[in-house]
């Protein structure tokens, strides 16, 4: 995200840039609350996949962020789940059909997953417990703060996972054919869905050691 | 030795609160109670004192691989020589043996004790010696040949991922030298399974599968050919892990840990029941020709041996209670086989049988303790009534 920039203009306030950054750390979708694991281990393999998913990701949260809130005084409580389930589902099949369109091989890797963002607990965790209760603009702030927080986990983590299990990023070879000459071997266990569950362990630990605030009491 | 403990009284002050090095207390503290027994005394309340402390522990269970390891030495060096079509000496044998060996031991304890160092260092607590057993048991249980840097890579994500993350020795839910035997497996399969990497530096034509393999590529030909007979897989004389061939000199290790009560003979006997009756099952249902192996081949071949005498014996990641101890080992022994031969894709079942059973000993413990204390209770309700 753009912050630099951003924080110049009147729109953004001290609060609103709390809702942008809180979840890159203090209030993480992944790390903190765990919350979008199953997505976060399933399309980390490559960065390429992973960087298309996080992005979809901000979109749907930011929109349906926006949508629920702007519609929050005239939805009746008792169908508000099937309210909010009605529009994230419209937007993920939007972001379905123009991955589709434009980046068809990506949308074949991400397969399912792109679809899955439906059941995605960030998406309704944050309708829930911020879009109903505050104001459009805010809504949609905090929408894009929890999608990059998630998007950003999901980067770290393929940046090492395709590194280290493929020896490239982006698709490119970056490690130099020397090392292979020399008896290096790509890392088999990091293209398994438990190594982005390491990895995702290990970016908890050293958020925690830093954070002395998250960790629990003894 | 006198002058030994001056030197080390005389250093001592520069390492305590306030001292020069005290941020090397840690490191300190490990050598001087590795060289002297420690002198602290119990100072309130009365306790039983044994002077057997957690480095008299390690160093039991170290004494009690030796024979492991010596036979493994001489093995690599016999298996090397025998592919080539030669016989070597005795000594011939162990030399090189030992030149494969030894590097392996040598860098599983440099990177596994420099990791144990530095996060004493930084935490504050004292080196614990769980890892002088962790870095004698991680080169006994991989191929000869595998690539040094690897061990070095797995003994860190073993020291790193499976222990210091809880918290240090005996706070772990996996056994160690088995996390990074199933990184190995994992990461570098090429160099880990398949019978190219059993036997060091082997001549091309020479068939290098180990008996697990053969049992294992029965079931695509309608039956198993064993290489070697029952005795020699029992003696030992099979390409394999290092350390893991010969049942013999496991059994001497078994016998000093059983002798000393460092390991529980309870586990030891119920991985072998578990063994035995799953193969047994096995060789009833008998659909394929693995099944139809005699189970108590399944106790001889690959690391079941090994890891029901040194592995799932580990006291930390091992269940604590009397009928926890018999309930783990039995289903360690069951799952072992089953894996083995049912997923012939996994072929060191026991590796996988004990890392599973790992996660569920602390749960076995709290339903056996819980059905005690029910049973307690009804003891008491007819004295209320």
């Amino acid at each position: 995200m753009n912050t630099a920039k951003t924080e110049r203009e009147p729109l953004f306030s001290a609060k609103t840039k709390k809702l942008l950054l809180g979840p890159l750390n203090k209030e993480n979708p992944i790390t903190v609350q765990v919350l979008g694991i199953c997505s976060a281990l399933a399309v980390t393999v490559k960065l390429e996949p992973a960087f298309v998913m996080a992005l979809s990701v901000v979109i749907v949260t930011a929109m349906s962020n926006l949508t629920i809130s702007a519609l929050r005084n005239t939805i009746p409580p008792r169908i508000r789940i099937i309210v909010q389930l009605v529009v994230i589902a419209a937007l993920v099949i939007l972001v379905d059909q123009v991955l589709k369109a434009y980046m068809y091989d990506v949308s074949k890797q991400l397969s399912v997953f792109v679809g899955l963002i439906i059941t995605n607990c960030i998406l309704m965790g944050r309708l829930e417990a911020f879009a109903m209760a505050n104001k459009p603009w805010d809504s949609f702030i905090d929408g894009i703060g929890n999608g990059v927080g998630y998007g950003i986990i999901l980067i770290v983590v393929a940046f090492f996972r395709e590194l280290l299990g493929s020896g490239t990023i982006w698709g490119l070879p970056v490690l130099p054919k020397v090392f292979y000459d020399l008896g290096y071997v790509n890392n088999g266990l990091m293209i398994l869905p438990p190594a982005a569950l390491f990895l995702v362990g290990i970016i908890i630990w050293i958020q925690r050691t830093k954070n002395p605030d998250l960790q629990e009491e003894n | 030795m006198k002058s030994l403990r001056k030197q080390l009284d005389k250093i001592k002050p520069q390492f305590q609160k306030g001292g020069k090095f005290e941020k090397l207390h840690s490191t300190f503290d490990a050598f001087e109670t590795f060289l002297f027994v420690p002198d602290k005394t119990t100072l309130q309340g009365s306790h039983i004192r044994d002077s057997i402390d957690m480095k008299r522990t390690m160093s039991i269970v170290v004494a009690s691989v030796i024979p492991a390891l010596l036979f493994g030495i001489w093995n690599v060096g016999y298996q090397h020589y025998l592919s080539l079509g030669q016989t070597a000496g005795f000594w011939n044998n162990i030399l090189y043996g030992l030149g494969k060996v030894l590097p392996i031991i040598i860098v599983s304890y440099v990177t596994g004790l420099a990791i144990e160092f530095i996060f004493a260092q930084i935490r504050h607590h004292e080196v614990n010696e769980g890892f002088l057993v962790t870095g004698m048991l991680i080169p006994l249980i991989v191929p000869p040949d595998i690539p040094l840097w690897m061990v070095a890579v797995a003994t860190a994500f073993a020291v790193i991922i499976g222990k210091e993350v809880f918290g240090g020795t005996g706070m772990n839910i996996l056994n160690p030298a088995l996390t990074a035997r199933a990184f190995l497996f994992f990461a570098y399969p090429a160099f880990m399974s398949g019978e190219k990497v059993w036997i060091s530096d082997k001549a091309d034509g020479f068939s290098g599968a180990t008996p697990l393999a053969e049992a294992a590529a029965g079931i695509d030909t309608g039956s198993v050919h064993f290489t070697h007979s029952f005795m020699d897989m029992f003696c030992g004389f099979i390409p394999g892990s290092i350390g893991e061939t010969s049942v013999i000199a496991i059994l001497i290790g078994a016998v000093i840990l059983a002798f000393t009560g460092v390991g529980s003979l309870r586990i030891m006997i119920s991985v072998v029941l578990g063994g035995i009756f799953m193969g047994g099952l096995l060789n009833l249902v008998a659909v394929n020709a693995f099944m139809e192996v005699p189970f108590y081949y399944h106790l001889v071949i690959g690391g079941f041996a090994f890891g029901a005498i040194f592995m799932a014996t580990d006291p930390v990641t091992a269940a604590q209670t009397s009928t926890g101890k018999i309930i783990y080992g039995f289903l360690i022994g069951v799952f072992a086989v089953l894996i083995r031969v049912l997923n012939p894709a996994y072929p060191e079942g026991m590796m996988l049988a004990i890392l599973l059973m790992n996660v569920f000993a602390p749960l076995i413990d709290n339903y056996v303790v819980e059905a005690n204390i029910k049973r307690r209770l009804k003891r008491m309700k007819p004295v209320k009534a």
